[in-house]
């Protein structure tokens, strides 16, 4: 044994130790040499992942054939790699939103939730404490083991706690956490003393547990080899070797998964992971170094345990004891009490972080929020306040945790209490994960997850431990709850493929994160949470310049702010900030009344770095009257927005008919010069027409005039012709005329019931037919139509004459037959002639077009006579049109309305 | 022996006339009732002269006028059109391409003839 004394000595010694070397850093950093910011200082304080339990309980679980002690470590190795993916996220999103806590980051991405924050807060605080007071029964045993009269029997607890060592040590840890942790109310990347002790510890528990393990393995035994050999060959022993025995696979699985989630949400190790990284970059070198850390100091775990069995078989010594028991009972006192420092140094470094980290959540998430909305408070010093409060804070959760230890802790399988917290711890991840990956994940779905989690949580990992203690009957456990077999709390929903650890992450976490996803696919998202959750998952794209791109909408006076700051900071780091931000974004601001959303926001930022994001939020909107935008300013922003729409779509609209309307301009001025150019076609074509008969009207005149030799006949054939050019003229003129007429509507078509047999008749008996065959074809009846007599007179005239002239006296035949179509008759003008072809089909109704045949005599024609008949069958109602072959005939078509008009006329008289 | 003129147009009144003016004044006469008629016959017959008419269907007065101004044994052919164009484009174009006189209708027979002599 070691004088009591001497341990005592040693262990204040130890802390004093730890005091000057926090206290040295803090001297070097106010020279500028900030030991904390350093890539291996970084990767050595995640080791705090190693705590008292690895120290004592790793070997005391391998030393009962447990091997699932490694998947503790294997959880965090597979996550090293991971690290750049999440840590770094979160470490970029803690510096732009100056996180302090996991607290801080969740309720932060949820719109600054402040019941986020708290209840965070108080489940960090629940699921911790319990493992807080490990490491203090850890500390406390060894002290005995060490102290005591013998390592084989047990030393009964001081009965008094004045008289505890364990009450003193727990004090003196207290005030070296106080000191060291809460000189300043800033929390962010700041600690460089807690940061340089903390990886002084881990190098301590390290090298003195490489030395106990060389120590047992190469001076008690002869190296790995002959434990191994001798575990091997020892027949109550040897099953030690056989791996996994009475665990699954998915065990395994579920306990490296639930070890990765410990690595990331665990407070202490976020306080070091995330908030106390001054770079991003000594990520890098944690990657490699902390897994490289796990691996060695597990080295000597097996060799320790096995050969503890080996060393104290069929005595009490227990397996959690053997670091200590060997040099003990080798008499090797100093290594002894080097061997118990080591130990120390793990649970001290574990519950100086993890009371830190506690405690800063504490008051930033759990007291400042309600101090902040308090009007009481509002005038006092909320610096001095925070200090005191948080400084308070670490000395209530030491002390509870010393209750807890001595009046539960001892009641419980010491295993588990480690696990349940890392269960505990666990119930963040859907929120954290989902918050930093899925934009769509709301307050409510967090809270709900997070509630769901932790009731599940205490149902199935905590309430079987309270019945141990007897607490809670028995009978919970055996029937379940109200005595549904469903409810039991180790096979809920009769679920009893899993241990009690895994049963309980498996249900905390299958509802937490189904409530949570569920709940957040049916709830809508503030406009504030929207924001936040845009800037986590896209960190990478807002880091920059943050300052500047943050919509704010608000007022606030440049001096409220000031005094604000001063309130919390004190005088003097306000003044340097003020200063650091002057120096960023120019003097312009200290001119002004009013502070723009920069000065704002930075403001903000300042003081969430102190007294966490909800709180921030509250004391700045205290001051600053931000406007939320609500509601109505949406509505009226959208009611803007949508009648300049409804303005531009009438501008389109008129722009639309204005083009519309020249389109039109420009046809019908297309149209009007068309018809120019018709126009003078057509007096063209007219003056041409009448030039012909001229000009042989004069050169016949002027041979008759010059030549008075002629004899009768020529005299007589030139008169003649004379004659028939003139009665040409006259005929064209009058033609000219009267298309004119029909064209410009100046002459109207009387309309008067007509029987068209009749019409037909009075043409044929007019026309003169040369000898050609006519046939007549009309159906029996009058043929009633409305009319006008005289130019139906003239069609009928005209396509026979046509029909006359393009068939031969002697083998001509015209056909006229009439049929009814729909509502028409239908009239037909046959020939036999020469025909027209096709392209010529539709032209020949043109004005002035004649189908010329230079092998025959030129027709008569006018070139108007079909234009005119086109135009008086038109204005009848009717159509003309014409089927030819060419040399086969030609089947001049045209129809009239049967009766409409008439039964019109005749109901009017 | 009399001269040989070519008398073309696709108005049949007109042919005859011009056809007893041109006979009369001692012309052997030939007729074209349209363009290629008119070129069957200048390539047939030597004539020394041709009174053209311009708008014809098909091959019309300024493509024969082209024919005989192309064809290097038929330079020596004079050429008057005679036409219904009284347009100053027109009348430029009927030079241009090679005509030796132009005259709008109706025509003065007197002038005609004296054209006509003066060209042969």
């Amino acid at each position: 044994m070691v004088a009591e004394w001497v341990v005592i000595v040693c262990t204040f010694g130890y802390l004093l130790t730890l005091f000057g070397l926090g206290w040295l850093s803090e001297q070097l950093r106010k020279r500028g040499v900030n030991l904390a910011n350093n890539p291996y200082v970084y990767a050595l304080s995640l080791s705090v992942f190693c705590t008292a339990w690895t120290y004592y309980g790793s070997v005391g679980r391998a030393a009962m054939g447990g091997y699932d002690f490694l998947t503790i470590y294997l959880g965090p190795t597979l996550m090293a790699p991971l690290m750049w993916l999440v840590v770094r996220k979160m470490v970029r999103i803690s510096k732009v939103e100056k996180i302090s806590s996991l607290a801080d980051l969740i309720s932060s991405r949820y719109g600054k939730s402040i019941t986020l924050g708290i209840l965070v807060t108080i489940f960090s605080i629940l699921g911790v404490l319990p493992y807080i007071a490990l490491q203090l029964k850890a500390i406390g045993s060894s002290y005995q083991l060490l102290s005591g009269p013998s390592i084989f029997e047990s030393m009964s607890q001081s009965s008094l706690i004045v008289n505890d060592s364990l009450f003193y040590m727990t004090l003196g840890l207290s005030a070296f956490i106080i000191i060291f942790g809460t000189r300043t109310i800033e929390t962010a990347g700041s600690h460089t003393g807690l940061l340089t002790v903390i990886s002084f510890e881990a190098i301590v528990k390290l090298v003195v547990f490489l030395i106990i393990g060389v120590f047992v393995s190469f001076f008690v035994f002869d190296g790995f080899g002959d434990i191994f050999t001798r575990v091997q060959t020892n027949v109550e022993l040897n099953s030690l070797l056989s791996f996994g025995q009475n665990t699954g696979n998915d065990h395994w699985f579920l306990m490296v998964v639930l070890s990765m989630m410990a690595i990331l949400f665990l407070p202490r190790q976020f306080q070091v992971a995330v908030v106390e990284n001054n770079n991003e970059h000594h990520l890098k070198t944690a990657m490699w170094l902390f897994p490289l850390y796990l691996l060695v100091i597990n080295l000597f775990v097996f060799p320790v345990a096995f050969g503890g069995r080996l060393a104290f078989f069929d005595t009490t010594v227990m397996g959690d004891s053997f670091m200590l028991a060997f040099p003990l009972s080798f008499d090797q006192n100093g290594l002894a009490l080097l061997g118990y420092i080591g130990g120390f140094s793990a649970a001290t470094s574990m519950m100086i972080l993890s009371t830190f980290a506690l405690s800063t959540m504490f008051t930033n998430n759990l007291l400042m929020p309600v101090l902040a909305q308090s009007e009481q408070f509002s005038n006092t010093n909320l610096s001095k306040l925070m200090i005191y409060g948080r400084r308070a804070a670490i000395m209530v959760i030491l002390l509870l945790a010393y209750l807890y230890n001595r009046y539960v802790v001892s009641d419980v399988p010491l295993v588990s209490i480690g696990l349940i917290s890392f269960v505990a711890v666990a119930q963040f991840a859907p929120a954290t994960l989902g918050g930093l990956f899925w934009k769509g994940g709301t307050k409510r779905g967090a809270i709900s997850g997070l509630v769901i989690g932790f009731i599940m949580w205490f149902y199935t990992l905590v309430v079987p431990n309270l019945i141990a203690t007897g607490l809670l009957p028995q009978s919970l456990l055996d029937t379940g709850l109200l005595g549904t077999g469903l409810l039991k709390p180790h096979s809920f929903l009769g679920l009893e493929a899993f241990e009690p650890i895994i049963h309980g992450m498996f249900w905390s976490l299958f509802f937490n994160s189904g409530l949570y996803f569920m709940v957040s696919l049916f709830s809508t998202q503030t406009s504030k949470e929207w924001n936040q959750a845009e800037l986590y998952v896209d960190i990478y794209k807002y880091s920059v310049d943050y300052e500047d791109k943050v919509a704010w909408k608000g007022k606030a006076y440049v001096s409220d702010i000031r005094k604000l700051l001063q309130r919390i900071l004190g005088v003097q780091r306000t003044d340097e900030l003020l200063k650091s931000f002057t120096v960023r974004y120019g003097s312009t601001w200290e001119k002004q009344q009013t502070a723009d959303s920069r000065l704002v926001n930075f403001a903000e930022r300042v003081l969430a770095g102190a007294i966490g994001t909800g709180s921030a939020r509250i004391m700045i909107s205290n001051i600053v009257k931000e406007d939320e935008i609500s509601l109505e300013e949406v509505y009226s922003i959208l009611k803007e927005s949508q009648q300049m729409m409804e303005l531009n779509k009438e501008l389109t609209l008129k722009s639309r008919q204005l083009r519309q309307a020249k389109e039109e301009l420009e046809l019908a001025n297309a149209r009007l010069k068309k018809l120019d150019v018709q126009k003078d076609d057509f007096i063209s074509t007219v003056t041409h027409e009448l030039k012909t008969p001229l000009t042989s009207i004069r050169a016949f005149s002027e041979i008759l005039f010059d030549n008075d030799d002629l004899s009768i006949e020529e005299r007589s054939e030139f008169l003649e012709t004379i004659v028939k050019e003139t009665e040409r003229m006259s005929r064209l003129i009058s033609q000219v005329l009267d298309l004119e007429k029909l064209e410009s509507g100046e002459q109207r078509i009387e309309l008067a019931p007509l029987s068209l047999a009749e019409v037909i008749r009075h043409a044929v008996s007019a026309t003169n037919f040369d000898g050609r065959h006519l046939t007549m074809d009309l159906p029996e009846g009058t043929l009633r139509i409305a009319g006008d007599e005289d130019r139906l007179q003239q069609v009928l005239l005209n396509l026979l004459s046509n029909a006359i002239k393009h068939t031969s006296d002697s083998t001509g035949t015209i056909i006229i037959a009439v049929a009814q179509q729909e509502e028409y008759w239908r009239v037909a003008v046959k020939d036999n002639g020469r025909g027209i072809d096709g392209e010529n089909q539709e032209r020949i109704f043109q004005r002035f077009f004649q189908a010329r045949d230079q092998t025959r005599k030129k027709p008569l024609g006018t070139g108007l006579g079909l234009a005119i008949t086109k135009r008086i069958v038109e204005l009848h109602g009717g159509e003309i049109w014409v089927d030819s072959i060419p040399g086969r005939g030609s089947s001049f078509y045209f129809t009239l309305p049967m009766s409409h008009e008439l039964e019109k006329l005749e109901s009017g008289v | 022996m009399s001269k040989k003129v070519l008398i073309v147009d696709d108005e049949p009144n007109i042919l005859m006339s011009l056809d007893f003016l041109m006979k009369k004044n001692g012309y052997e006469v030939f007729v074209g009732r349209n363009g290629q008629e008119a070129l069957d016959i200048i390539n047939k017959e030597n004539v020394d002269l041709v009174v053209l008419d311009i708008m014809m269907p098909e091959v019309d007065g300024y493509e024969v006028c082209e024919y005989i101004r192309a064809t290097p044994s038929l330079a020596h052919i004079k050429v008057i059109f005679l036409s219904a164009k009284v347009k100053e484009s027109e009348i430029e174009k009927g030079y241009a391409i090679g005509a030796d006189h132009y005259m709008t209708k109706p025509f003065s027979t007197r002038e005609l003839v004296k054209k006509v002599k003066e060209l042969t």
